[in-house]
């Protein structure tokens, strides 16, 4: 089992979901989230005064997965994510000691699928 | 000593009685040619200082209608955006009440050569004071400005702010006066030649003249502007892309309403009965809209859907606004029920069938509801409507001036937004769309981010 945790641009984010649900991914949970990378930032100004934003809006998935699915996600979130310029974002995967599903009690892989 | 005293006095009375004599001739001289009745004269001055009372009440209640289409614009659509249209209802103002002052006034109200009005630019030859025509003006002025700002919510989202800028001085300065003035522009001057008004086209606050005029603009430039990115999907399907704030909509289609009991009422510019009883049908006929919207949206779309009636309230109002002076209260709930449901209908067509995006609805609460307000009066006037033994002359007249108005708007509207496209460009790189245009055209944001901060 293991945890994927994707950091997307937020305008990618309906076409990632279309894309995962097509691969049969469709478990996963959204959170808004702000980050800063080699994107750098870019420059607002408030009543005349300039200021340096670089927390930059992102988009944060987490999927739990069993072994047999972590390419297909992983390459899935990537060929809907990618534009190929500096701040498409980064992919984490860690493995994941247990699962359980609150309604159930299943424990391990059956609770993920 | 007795005699003497004697003599004094018949002299003295003599005379007191040859001044009053002369004095009451010079008096009569005078008044002979109309006599004055100071009660006849008190009451017309009364009744002219409350017609101007009045008229003032009712523009400052126009004037912040601009408040409530700066909420409605802002809240249905998204928070990325608001700086924005916020800039844009504030500007349509800031740049009509010069515009119009300066060249829109005289083109509408001055001497008419038949085409359009040639003096009074500037006000020239108004002298500054209590002349009525000040008032007028400032009455006049906010209309205009309701005219302009109907535009932004059809093009919010993707439009260049510059760009906008140039619209919303063009349409100040002829593309609404000049209409107004073939319907309205003997309301001053009253034997001007003003050919609609002329043929008895009735348009009494302006379903046309500003309500249809704005929508078909905005049309043309939703159409011209294409959609959101996003608005469709690969099949062609339309996808929600949901306001941000409902509660400031609704709190803007309150202002609104609250504005058009001096829009409407306010358009008789007379202190008398006529502004209660248009107060009436303009309230029943909202009231209608909003009922007749929710109940079209639940069935049709299975849940009473909030946007879709607030959106029925103001095609309501758009509707009786033609008509409000010379229509029965029943005819009003009638003209305003029909408004409701005309307006989910046309959502639904311009958002599935013709696939315009319009995020706020303006084309279908002003073009669409304005045509049938004026078309309604046709058929409902108490004085020549069809359903009254009146025949089809109103109604044809009607359609006559509500088709004009469409040639005139769309068309100039659709020469005006290609013009723009061509030279500074209408739309914004796709890039700042996506980011929202308040950080890409004013760098700045509506609402803060996200603010990082401790509570201990």
């Amino acid at each position: 089992m293991k945890l994927i945790i994707a950091y997307i641009q937020p305008h990618k984010l309906e076409e990632v979901k279309a894309a995962l649900a097509k691969a049969e991914v469709g478990k996963m949970s959204v959170t808004n989230s702000l980050g800063c990378g080699a994107q750098m930032g870019y420059e607002e100004s408030y009543r005349g005064v300039k200021f340096e934003v670089n927390l930059l809006k992102k988009v944060r998935l987490e999927i739990a997965v069993n072994e047999s699915f972590v390419e297909k996600t992983v390459n899935t979130i990537i060929s809907a994510a990618r534009t190929g310029q500096i701040g498409d974002g980064k992919i984490f995967v860690i493995g994941l000691d247990d699962c359980i599903r609150i309604r159930t009690g299943e424990r391990g892989s059956p609770a993920i699928g | 000593m007795r005699y003497n005293f004697k003599l004094n006095k018949s002299l003295i009375f003599a005379s007191i009685l040859l001044f009053m004599l002369w004095a009451g001739a010079a008096l009569a001289d005078e008044a002979a040619p109309a006599p004055v009745d100071p009660v006849a004269e008190a009451k017309a001055e009364l009744q002219t200082n409350m017609n101007i009372i009045w008229t003032c009440i009712a523009a400052f209640l126009v004037f912040f209608m601009q408040a409530g289409f700066a909420m409605v614009e802002t809240g249905f659509t998204r928070a990325k955006n608001s700086v924005n249209i916020l800039m844009k209802n504030l500007m349509d103002f800031s740049i009509g009440t010069p515009v119009f002052f300066l060249v829109g006034f005289g083109l509408m109200f001055g001497v008419s050569n038949g085409f359009c009005g040639t003096t009074m630019f500037g006000m020239s030859g108004t002298e500054p004071g209590s002349h009525w025509n000040w008032t007028f003006l400032i009455f006049q002025t906010v209309f205009a400005a309701t005219a302009a700002t109907i535009v932004s919510g059809a093009m919010a989202e993707r439009t260049k702010f510059i760009s906008y800028l140039i619209y919303s001085a063009v349409i100040s300065l002829v593309i609404y006066p000049i209409f107004g003035s073939w319907a309205w522009g003997n309301l001053l001057l009253t034997d001007n030649n003003s050919w609609l008004a002329k043929m008895g086209f009735h348009d009494f606050a302006g379903s046309t003249v500003v309500h249809s005029i704005g929508g078909w603009l905005a049309l043309a430039g939703a159409i011209i502007l294409g959609p959101r990115i996003g608005k469709y999907g690969p099949d062609g399907k339309p996808r929600a892309i949901m306001g941000h704030n409902i509660p400031l909509a609704a709190l803007g289609v309150f202002i609104l309403w609250f504005g058009w009991f001096g829009f409407n009422p306010g358009s008789t510019t007379v202190a008398g009965g006529m502004a209660g009883y248009i107060a009436v049908t303009t309230n029943l006929a909202a009231a209608a809209g909003a009922i007749t919207a929710l109940v079209t949206s639940w069935v049709v779309l299975k849940k009473p859907d909030i946007s879709m009636a607030l959106n029925g309230t103001l095609a309501g109002l758009v509707a009786i606004t033609a008509p409000c002076d010379g229509v029965s209260p029943m005819a009003a709930l009638i003209i305003g029920g029909v408004g409701g449901i005309l307006v989910v209908f046309s959502v639904l067509f311009f958002d599935y069938v013709v696939k315009v995006d319009d995020p706020v609805g303006a084309v279908s609460v002003h073009a669409i509801n304005g045509l049938w307000g004026t078309i309604s009066y046709g058929l409902f006037a108490l004085n020549g409507g069809l359903f009254y033994g009146g025949g089809f002359k109103q109604l044809g007249i009607q359609l006559l001036g509500a088709g004009v108005a469409f040639a005139w708007a769309f068309g100039l509207g659709l020469v005006l937004f290609f013009v723009i496209s061509k030279t500074v460009g209408l739309r914004t790189s796709a890039e700042e769309e996506r980011k929202g245009l308040d950080i890409g055209e004013h760098g700045s944001e509506a609402y803060n981010s996200f603010q990082i901060f401790s509570t201990m």
